[in-house]
């Protein structure tokens, strides 16, 4: 056992260190720290898809057939884990991450000519379709109806929490093609394209000030036949494949790490009359940290087992719902840490394109709508409850 | 980067896994709870033919070179028994402290016997006054024209009743008065002066209070060379803090795997405990935090090596999260075990209250947290 990269390793460490710091400007690495939404805006995001594209590293998780770099688990660690530490933007993982490896596995050979490489370069920008008002966790319910009409789906209904879906010019959406026994059976995976006529969408604002998710409607929106993605009533199955990716990419701690420094630095500071002088706070910083290093270790654990072709097993359904309830203990020290900074509201967005004095440093800018906005980690892709049940049936057998 | 068992460690752990499900019972555990000296030696004399003893040691004197790694490996498994033999005391804390600070004489004349089961040993450092502080030593070790007269109180010497050898530490007294160094002295258990009160250890096992009234010991009693041994002894406590963290996953596991099994057998209002979501969601968590634990128990054997921050850190990271995760495990255990769980009938209680046990040694989660901020902020 060794805790340690060997040679090769480290060389590819030091290649992705010095990409970092040829690429990345010091704009883009400053609208990422002022972005206090869990998505870097498409404009920052995208121009660092689109660096890494031509560094060839568009899609860490794609097979080499595709764009993939082929690179072990180990490789893909680093990448992430460096990413993180630099604080690099983030990418359009709607494309990169889930609606990608669908096309990529259950896609007709046009269906992946045309939409890999465009997801790759940039040039298209998903957002997910999936949830409904009706349909939170109980996904499968979801009433959003795709009626056959020649070589057409007329597509009728509504989805929400749709991120970025004003930014989006394409969705991936689950719908309702037929009622089968169960409701998991008769539901499709659709790939729509935003600019069809009868969609509109409407803005939610979240509690920390950000537009970043959306409600979607879709009147008699007609959508061909052959932007299904495989079989149709197979959606269910695709959907949660999906899901998987969403759940265990695996590669959260280096986050969470640089989160808690920029905590532990202002706790440091002046800013907040030396926070971290309270024992209270020092002890807390303490315990967020060895929880970061225990999910740490469980991800390099998994990645271990797949670097040898072993499943990981159902420790990987632990992951999620630990880095999402970390990433709010790390919000919440944050809420704590400034201390009566937390009252003040700056309601502009973005952040890093402010053209007044804002009413708190720089700094603690991103803190409460990070802590308030963070509330939504243990909600989306699954909630902290549905993990629980995962869990309990994937590790426990009950 | 890998985290993979190699061959070498998957077998020991299989056959670590072997001997504790063949040779520990609730029968054995009960007679052993019992027994004045609070193990069995044959048990004892098997580890050191299967080379448990010498796992650690420095190859040059009898051992097998082996790491802290190979040691949480064994140490799990000797959780999931309950095992109960000293194996911490001599191996993990006394033999590391001889081969750490010890002359080559002190290393040969003690660390081949421990390797084949002859020598057992003890740590003693504790004392009421110090509470947690390691470095907070009040027993005295003044130099005499033969050697060394040691005065002083110790509390809590994990099996210290039926140690060989035991290892104290005293604070060095020159003839200006006290030195500032903490001295480790190897004293006999046989020495005059040396009183040990020993009592049944809560969670299995034995520790005692020794009171050392005027013991006198020759010049070589001092392992080393006399410069302080406080930072030996920061780094064999993080050790053993390391293989206790995986002890308690052992426990911890065994627990999981007894209250699941449970709740999938009782029926109340007409179906299985576990058919309840509340229920499952429970055992989710304790899975969760079983998890946690191992991973940390790793983390810190992995950095035993590690730069002394580091490594401390390490330990103390995993001794306050393994703490917490140990009380919440076992209290659930109990709880889902519903009234059966508070009685001595079920061995629940035994594994609750060693994993108590393992929260209280060396400090408890608040002191471990509080040293791992102290030392980030020194770093």
């Amino acid at each position: 056992m060794d805790l340690t990269f060997n040679a090769e390793e480290r060389a590819f460490q030091s290649e992705v260190r010095a990409f970092i710091a040829k690429t990345l400007t010091e704009e883009m690495k400053r609208a990422t720290a002022l972005t206090p939404s869990v998505f870097s805006d498409p404009d920052v995001g995208r121009a660092w898809q689109r660096a890494l594209h031509r560094q060839g590293w568009g899609a860490p998780g794609w097979p080499v057939e595709h764009g993939g770099p082929d690179w072990t688990p180990a490789q893909r660690w680093i990448f992430e884990t460096e990413s993180a530490r630099a604080g690099v933007p983030n990418v359009n993982v709607m494309g990169v991450k889930m609606v990608g490896p669908v096309i990529i596995g259950f896609g007709s050979p046009e269906q992946k000519n045309f939409y890999l490489p465009r997801i790759l370069s940039g040039e298209d920008y998903w957002c997910q379709g999936y949830s409904e008002p009706g349909s939170g966790s109980d996904l499968s319910s979801l009433k959003t109806r795709a009626v056959r009409d020649g070589d057409d789906y007329i597509i009728n209904g509504t989805k929400i929490w749709t991120t970025h879906a004003h930014h989006a010019n394409r969705m991936f959406a689950l719908v309702r093609t037929s009622d089968g026994p169960r409701q998991q059976d008769g539901i499709s995976f659709i790939l729509i394209d935003m600019k069809t006529p009868g969609i509109t969408t409407r803005p939610i604002l979240t509690i920390g000030g950000d537009h970043e998710v959306n409600q979607v409607f879709f009147d008699d929106v007609r959508v061909p036949v052959a932007n299904r993605v495989g079989e149709e009533g197979k959606g269910w199955t695709y959907g949660k494949y999906l899901l998987e990716f969403e759940r265990g990419s695996g590669i959260a701690s280096a986050k969470l790490r640089e989160g808690l420094k920029a905590i532990a630095d202002l706790a440091e500071s002046d800013l907040t009359g030396r926070a971290i002088d309270s024992p209270d706070i020092a002890t807390r910083i303490s315990e967020v940290e060895i929880d970061i290093d225990a999910l740490e270790m469980t991800e390099l654990r998994v990645l271990s087992a797949l670097q040898t072709g072993q499943n990981p097993g159902a420790v990987s359904s632990i992951l999620k719902l630990r880095n999402s309830e970390i990433r709010q203990a790390v919000t919440r020290l944050g809420a704590d840490v400034i201390g009566h900074d937390a009252l003040a509201v700056e309601p502009m967005r973005p952040l890093y394109k402010l053209n007044h004095e804002p009413p708190t440093p720089e700094e603690m800018l991103t803190v409460m709508p990070e802590y308030l906005n963070g509330r939504a980690y243990t909600i989306f892709g699954g909630t902290s409850e549905i993990q629980r049940d995962i869990i309990a049936k994937m590790m426990l057998g009950i | 980067m890998d985290l993979n068992l190699s061959d070498e460690q998957r077998l020991l752990r299989e056959s670590a896994e072997r001997f504790v499900a063949g040779s520990y019972n609730a029968d054995h555990r009960r007679k052993m709870a019992n027994d004045p000296l609070g193990f069995s030696p044959s048990v004892w004399k098997q580890f050191a033919e299967l080379g448990w003893l010498a796992l650690p040691l420095p190859d040059e004197f009898g051992g097998l070179g082996g790491g802290a790694v190979e040691i949480g490996i064994l140490m799990e498994a000797f959780g999931r028994g309950l095992v109960s033999e000293p194996y911490v005391a001599t191996v993990v804390l006394g033999a590391a402290l001889i081969a750490r600070c010890g002359t080559i004489e002190q290393k040969q004349a003690s660390l081949p016997k421990v390797a084949d089961g002859s020598l057992k040993l003890a740590f003693a450092h504790s004392e009421r006054a110090a509470r947690f502080d390691l470095a907070k030593v009040a027993t005295s070790a003044n130099k005499t024209a033969q050697g060394w007269r040691l005065a002083g109180s110790k509390i809590v010497v994990l099996d210290g009743h039926a140690a060989d050898e035991i290892i104290v530490s005293a604070l060095i007294h020159d003839h200006h008065g006290p030195s500032g160094r903490i001295g480790l002295f190897m004293v006999p258990a046989t020495a005059e002066g040396l009183a040990i009160s020993d009592y049944a250890r809560l969670g299995g096992g034995r520790a005692c209070n020794i009171e050392l009234s005027d013991v006198h010991l020759p010049e070589d009693a001092l392992l080393g060379d006399g410069s302080d041994a406080l930072p030996a002894t920061e780094w064999a406590v993080d050790l053993a803090m390391a293989a206790l963290g995986a002890e308690a996953v052992g426990i911890m596991q065994t627990l999981l795997d007894t209250t699941l099994e449970y709740t999938k057998i009782r029926k109340q209002f007409g179906r299985p405990l576990s058919a309840n979501q509340v229920i499952r969601h429970r055992l989710a968590d304790m899975a969760m935090q079983v998890d946690e634990s191992r991973s940390l128990a790793l983390r810190a054997a992995l950095k035993a090596d590690s730069p002394p921050v580091e490594r401390a850190r390490a330990a103390s990271g995993a001794k306050a999260k393994i703490g917490k995760c140990a009380r919440f495990v076992g209290e659930q255990s109990i709880q889902l075990h519903g009234g059966m769980g508070v009685t001595e009938e079920l061995e629940v209680g035994a594994y609750f209250k060693r994993l108590v046990a393992f929260d209280t040694l060396f400090g408890g989660t608040a002191h471990h947290y509080a040293r791992h901020a102290e030392l980030g902020r020194r770093a």
